[in-house]
């Protein structure tokens, strides 16, 4: 893990419990500065609840927590002046304009009235909503809602952003706007701690991911780390000769094969080496290939195999 | 910015921030000072002849019920707006936007107090335009400039106990609905009050409650104002300390309620 960078996010250990029921269960989060981290879990993991935590809306039972370099319970005031935060449902005032919503968040930051118009303008435009800033967002769509929704939360320039969920609800456009979004801010330097039920979306878009289910952190990796920690990766080779095909099986230590359909099936995690040595042995043996495809499991595969066997995967 | 100035900053922000809800839905304004106007009406054009002449005082007849009941009236007008409070911060507090406040570094406080400025603003508004229509149906008070003065000190007082107490209303209620009804005892407190009718014609038990709850001090004190009468001392105490102890209560239970989750 790159340590060099600040860390922009620190959880240690952190537990929430309401009575006897613990929702948290000793979370350890470690976000560095200008990347993009996802918490990926099903509903009632506890994803909201950490997100809750950290950007100071409710206090932990237990543990410490860093936003920024500040403590969220000692500090919560320098917390809160350097995030911005998106829940699940867009947090607009209905009765206002979007212009009129920005204003409001300008001049709550103390940012006087030239600053406030200008960021409002630059953020209207760059978020496609500048024809529709002089209406409520009552008449707005999902997509627009939550774009406004963002462009409050950029009001005040902050340096790490919490979205929770916040595609939920958008068609696949909308999905993919708020996606680009993201991906520009981190540019800028911004960390963004993202919550996520779509695996897809924290596969686009995180550099790291946990994976949180029932309270604990059952792993955690880049994408592409958290995909080869499960079994079920593999190889399909199609044959053009049927009489090669249980030879070939033998041979790479096949899975399954089956030489009505010239195919055999070759456990593999999808690495170069792996490839390397199956490529080798197919060259050597002179079986002739007509097609070979890589499935590497996707993290839907990942989720099962996490959260179905928990005790067995190793965080 | 200091501490004090960026409350006072914030709080102005969200005070505008209501005046701006109060343009945008004019119709909930309307119709919560429409109503006291059609109690007046009411009162005083059905009722007025018969409940005039029981008033037993040298003139009876409409005119006379007339003067006796706009006080009343005006306290209604007082329990219609904080409903609108209470639905106004019951609204706030079940959109997302609150849970936006709370993650900012702003005056919390400063949501509440808001709420709070921008009532007494309809209160006065609601207070200047049934007052209005009682004078244009004939109400002639009989108050000289200092009576004015204490009675907006007065109306201030009472319009700032009550509201407090329903933004603690509006904050507790678990739902907008919820909030819309709560605050309804506060509008029938005038009628089990001398708004309508003197307490001493009522049956004992009732009378008792009718001179202890506070609405029959306010409307006692308002009245005497208004008649340029002399205000009696326990009614003028029993209003401030009603007032201030409501203000307290609301205050309390609102910042309480409203930092936790």
């Amino acid at each position: 893990m790159n340590t060099q960078k600040p860390l922009a996010i620190q959880a240690r250990n952190l537990t929430k419990s309401y009575g006897d029921k613990a929702v948290l269960d000793g979370i350890d989060i470690a976000v560095p500065e200008g990347t993009i981290f996802s918490l990926l879990g099903p509903n009632g993991a506890g994803k909201t609840t950490t997100v809750n935590i950290l950007t100071t809306l409710i206090p932990a039972s237990g543990g410490d927590a860093f936003v920024g370099g500040n403590h969220v319970a000692d500090n919560a005031d320098e917390v809160r002046r350097a995030i911005g935060v998106t829940g699940q449902f867009a947090a607009v005032d209905t009765l206002l304009t979007g212009r009129e919503n920005l204003h409001l968040m300008g001049r709550l930051h103390h940012l006087g009235k030239a600053e406030t118009k200008r960021r409002t303008e630059d953020l209207l435009e760059r978020f496609d909503l500048l024809d529709a800033a002089k209406n409520a967002p009552t008449t707005y769509s999902g997509g627009m809602k939550r774009r406004l929704d963002i462009a409050m939360c950029l009001m005040g320039n902050p340096k790490v952003i919490f979205l929770d969920e916040p595609t939920t609800g958008l068609d696949p456009a909308g999905r993919r706007t708020v996606w680009s979004i993201i991906r520009e801010l981190v540019k800028g330097g911004t960390t963004i701690f993202l919550t996520t039920q779509y695996l897809e979306e924290a596969d686009e878009l995180a550099d790291r991911i946990a994976v949180l289910d029932g309270g604990k952190l059952v792993a955690e990796g880049t994408p592409a780390e958290l995909k080869r920690m499960v079994p079920g990766g593999h190889i399909n080779l199609r044959l053009h000769r049927a009489d090669q095909v249980e030879r070939t099986a033998q041979l790479l230590e096949a899975s399954g094969f089956d030489a009505d359909q010239l195919h055999v099936q070759v456990p593999s995690d999808g690495s170069v080496d792996s490839l390397r040595k199956i490529l080798d042995t197919l060259d050597r043996e002179g079986v002739e290939v007509a097609e070979l495809t890589v499935h590497t499991p996707d993290l839907d595969d990942v989720f099962l195999s996490l959260t179905g066997h928990a005790a067995e995967v190793a965080a | 910015m200091s501490t004090l100035a960026a409350t006072l900053t914030d709080t102005s922000t969200m005070f505008r921030r209501q005046l701006k809800h109060m343009q945008r839905y004019p119709s909930l304004t309307v119709m919560l000072i429409g109503m006291p106007v059609v109690f007046l009406l009411l009162f005083v054009f059905v009722f007025g002849g018969t409940l005039g002449d029981g008033l037993g005082g040298p003139t009876g007849g409409r005119d006379a019920y007339l003067a006796y009941v706009t006080p009343g009236i005006l306290m209604m007008t007082i329990a219609g707006v904080v409903q609108g409070t209470a639905i106004g911060v019951a609204m706030d507090m079940t959109q997302g936007i609150i849970d936006r406040f709370r993650t900012m570094s702003i005056a919390r406080v400063s949501v509440l107090t808001g709420h709070v400025l921008g009532s007494m603003v309809q209160s006065f508004l609601g207070i200047a335009v049934v007052l209005g229509v009682s004078i244009a149906l004939g109400f002639r008070p009989d108050a000289d400039a200092l009576d004015w003065l204490g009675l907006v000190g007065v109306i201030a007082l009472i319009s700032f106990g009550l509201i407090w107490l329903t933004v603690a209303l509006g904050i507790t209620a678990k739902s907008v609905e919820t909030a819309s009804n709560s605050p309804m005892f506060l509008m029938i407190l005038p009628f089990l009050g001398s708004a309508f009718v003197p307490t001493d014609s009522m049956p004992t038990a009732l009378r008792y409650f009718a001179d202890y709850q506070p609405f029959t001090p306010f409307i006692e004190v308002t009245r005497s104002l208004l008649a340029g009468t002399a205000v009696e001392g326990q009614d003028l105490a029993l209003t401030i300390v009603w007032s201030l102890a409501l203000a307290l209560l609301g205050y309390v239970i609102s910042r309480k309620r409203f930092n936790k989750r």
